[in-house]
């Protein structure tokens, strides 16, 4: 896939290269990160346990969004008709900016004075909240960690956990400060106090705002999943409920996620299931006690039909959001969810920002692993990431090559090309290895800022090999 | 058997005493081992880096100097991926497709060689020692290495094979990344170093002297004690 522009301002990639460089200064929090996941690898692991075959498990998983995915022409109309019979009403914006107009619109033919809105990553990614407040809306958070990061004006730090890198007592002081609450070291009592500020809000509120699971094709409905009960009565308490999703999220039939919702949970949260799982059919109907008068779905591409068409990275799409690659990824674990500067952090969000994003401005992010496959190991749906990351640095280095890169590769391959020249020129660094550690080299300063490196042999294996020869002979 | 060995440019220029040991091994267990002079580098850093033009022209020449070999067998995990993983990729659609995977079913790491190719775990070797091992980890994910070193090493004589708590982590290395993003790369070394030193083994052995160079770099520089030995070294009894 060509990248969108062709050359980036190198902006974000300067900005990565130097927020990493501070956070991994910042010992005292990444060594909470690791602490906060050690918890989540041992239930995990015991969940996985359960599954007669979890390989067999991510086989299914992934066969179910490949036939999804493959087929997205056929099951997403039949997905819409269905949705649309049940009562609802299909919006499809092609952009972030055609989705963020068209809940504007909705949003004021409502008359809405308040909107309370469900965990949805969809929403982060067309920037919604900031669009709905600079409209002179205000939205509310209702997931206890996306409340958090609203009140401490962050984005989310992970796509599943947002505010996993906020202490207990920052969280506490927090509350204090904006809500009025009294300091408590209890996590129930935490939840209960953002629980009582927002059960009015949800009493209030015009409009609820969620994201989407999965779109079962067969039966028309959304799924929606969530632990805290919040985007059950976003959806149901406010007169219209607003559900934004990406176009990839439609499976076929109901049965698939019988597989899909348990292995969402373990993969990413290491929970049997989660807590609640939510189908909604359309608006409430004549006789129903409750429900939202009108149900809107927003189907957003946003360059999903590109990746769509590239096969070699299709299956990115068949990603369910789990958040297990990030769990295990050592780049997140230490340089953190906010020096990615995207929507989605860890290893798929290096895949995918460069393909919503532009590659040239983004490719930074596919060339900051050491590709050891950890996150490809984990996903639930066999998304094969890590591969990826090599795709999109094959990508960058074609559609926009580094000059001094390229020369640097091209001369390589002539002196590989040469078993002569290639021993001259190992000879010629082992020989000069003490005068190259006292020139200006910014790769070798990077290495030795913080590593040693022992000084080359005298001879390499081929004059060893020789040399045997030699006396053998 | 007559074994072909492959001697990655890093070998070849920094730790030319485990290609040694690799023959050294593979001799005493009765095969004949040879060395062709005409390998230079399998093109892994030109294919990570994206240039894959310039990966491709090395990988081609790679695959005919090993051209008839019967099994070509390296001491690195991440060299023998590069091979058996990404060369059928790195050349498909081109007319040395066919080569690439032809190569791929005659190239091994050692370990791998020697408990899957040769169902050999007891090379009798000796080595007094609390030993922990570290997983480079195309040696693990990509070629799905994990037992063979260990079942390797917990035959060697008074060899006690201790787990670290982070035994699948990355080092870091990563070839150019870890000159690139030098500060990341080294945020890995040290969680995967302090794991390692608190293992409070005597020796780190790994599959990789490419991990070798980067945890022990950082190790030494941190004034972790430990010492470093490739399984080779430790099948050869040359590991001082
Ligand atoms: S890529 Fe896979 S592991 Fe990562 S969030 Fe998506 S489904 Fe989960």
């Amino acid at each position: 896939m060509s990248a969108p522009e062709s050359s980036g301002s190198g902006r974000a990639r300067r900005k990565f290269l130097s927020d990493a460089e501070s956070h991994v200064r910042d010992s005292g929090h990444r060594s909470f990160v690791r602490r906060t996941l050690t918890g989540y690898y041992s239930s995990r692991d015991t969940q996985k346990a359960r599954y007669r075959s979890w390989e067999h498990a991510r086989d299914a998983a992934s066969l179910a969004k490949w036939s999804a995915v493959n087929r997205l022409d056929e099951l997403l109309p039949q997905f819409v008709e269905r949705f649309e019979a049940n009562g609802g009403t299909v919006h499809w914006a092609r952009t972030a900016d055609e989705a963020r107009a068209i809940v504007l619109e909705l949003v004021a033919k409502a008359k809405a004075s308040s909107i309370i809105k469900s965990k949805c990553m969809t929403s982060e990614e067309i920037h919604l909240n900031a669009a709905l407040e600079d409209a002179g809306y205000g939205v509310v958070e209702s997931d206890l960690g996306e409340f958090i990061q609203q009140l401490r004006g962050e984005p989310p730090y992970h796509f599943v956990f947002p505010c996993m890198h906020v202490r207990r007592d920052e969280i506490s002081e927090l509350f204090r400060e904006r809500l009025g609450s009294a300091p408590t070291d209890s996590p129930e009592e935490l939840t209960m106090i953002a629980r009582r500020h927002l059960r009015q809000l949800y009493v209030d509120a015009d409009i609820g705002i969620s994201g989407a699971n999965f779109l079962v094709a067969e039966t028309g409905q959304v799924s929606i999943t969530e632990n805290e009960g919040n985007a059950r009565l976003t959806v149901a308490l406010p007169r219209v409920h607003i559900a934004i999703s990406g176009i990839e999220k439609v499976v076929e039939r109901l049965d698939d996620l019988a597989v899909l919702l348990p292995m969402l949970a373990t993969a990413g949260a290491g929970q049997p299931m989660t807590c609640y799982n939510t189908l909604y059919a359309g608006p409430r109907r004549d006789g129903e006690p409750d429900g939202p008068d009108e149900m809107h779905l927003v189907l957003l591409d946003n360059a999903r039909t590109a990746l769509l068409a590239d096969p070699e990275q299709r299956d990115a799409l068949y990603c369910i959001r789990c958040g297990a690659c990030l769990n295990v990824c050592p780049i997140f674990k230490n340089v953190g969810g906010f020096t990615y500067g995207t929507t989605y952090q860890g290893p798929i969000g290096s895949v995918i920002t460069p393909h919503l994003r532009g590659l040239a401005e983004w490719s930074h992010l596919s060339g900051a692993s050491s590709l050891c496959g950890a996150c490809s190991d984990a996903c639930p749906v066999r998304i094969d990431i890590h591969h990826h990351l090599l795709h999109n640095r094959r990508n960058a280095a074609t559609s926009s090559p580094n000059r001094v890169e390229k020369m640097a590769h091209a001369a390589f391959r002539a002196v590989a090309s040469r078993p002569a020249l290639f021993a001259l020129g190992g000879a010629l660094f082992r020989k000069s290895y003490w005068a190259l550690r006292r020139l200006p080299l910014p790769l070798l300063k990077g290495w030795l800022a913080t590593r040693d490196l022992p000084a080359p042999p005298q001879r390499s294996f081929r004059q060893e090999w020789r040399r045997r020869a030699g006396r053998d002979g | 058997m007559k074994v072909d060995l492959f001697i990655p440019c890093f070998v070849d220029q920094m730790t030319p005493q485990v290609g040694l040991s690799v023959s050294k091994v593979l001799e005493r267990l009765g095969h004949s081992v040879a060395f062709r002079s005409a390998q230079t580098c399998c093109g892994q850093p030109s294919f990570n880096a994206g240039y894959w033009d310039e990966a491709r022209a090395v990988a081609i020449r790679a695959i005919k100097v090993f051209d008839g070999a019967e099994a070509i067998v390296g001491p690195t995990g991440s060299c023998v991926a590069m091979m058996r993983a990404f060369y059928p990729e790195l050349l498909a659609g081109t007319p040395h497709e066919g080569a690439a995977r032809d190569l791929a079913s005659r190239v091994f790491e050692l370990s791998e060689f020697l408990v899957e190719k040769l169902g050999v775990v007891d090379v009798g070797a000796r080595f007094p020692h609390r030993v922990t091992y570290h997983d480079g980890c195309h040696g693990l994910r990509e070629l799905r290495i994990k037992e063979a070193p260990r079942k390797l090493l917990r035959a060697v004589e008074g060899l006690e094979l201790v787990e670290c708590d982070e035994p699948e982590s990355c080092c870091g290395f990563g070839g150019l990344f870890s000159v690139k993003f030098p500060m990341i790369s080294t945020a890995m070394a040290e969680v995967k170093g302090e794991s390692l030193a608190r293992t409070g083994c005597d020796y780190v052995v790994s599959g990789d002297p490419s991990c070798q160079l980067q945890l022990a770099g950082w190790m030494a520089r941190n004034g972790r004690q430990a010492r470093f030995a490739h399984i080779a070294e430790v099948l050869a009894g040359d590991a001082t």
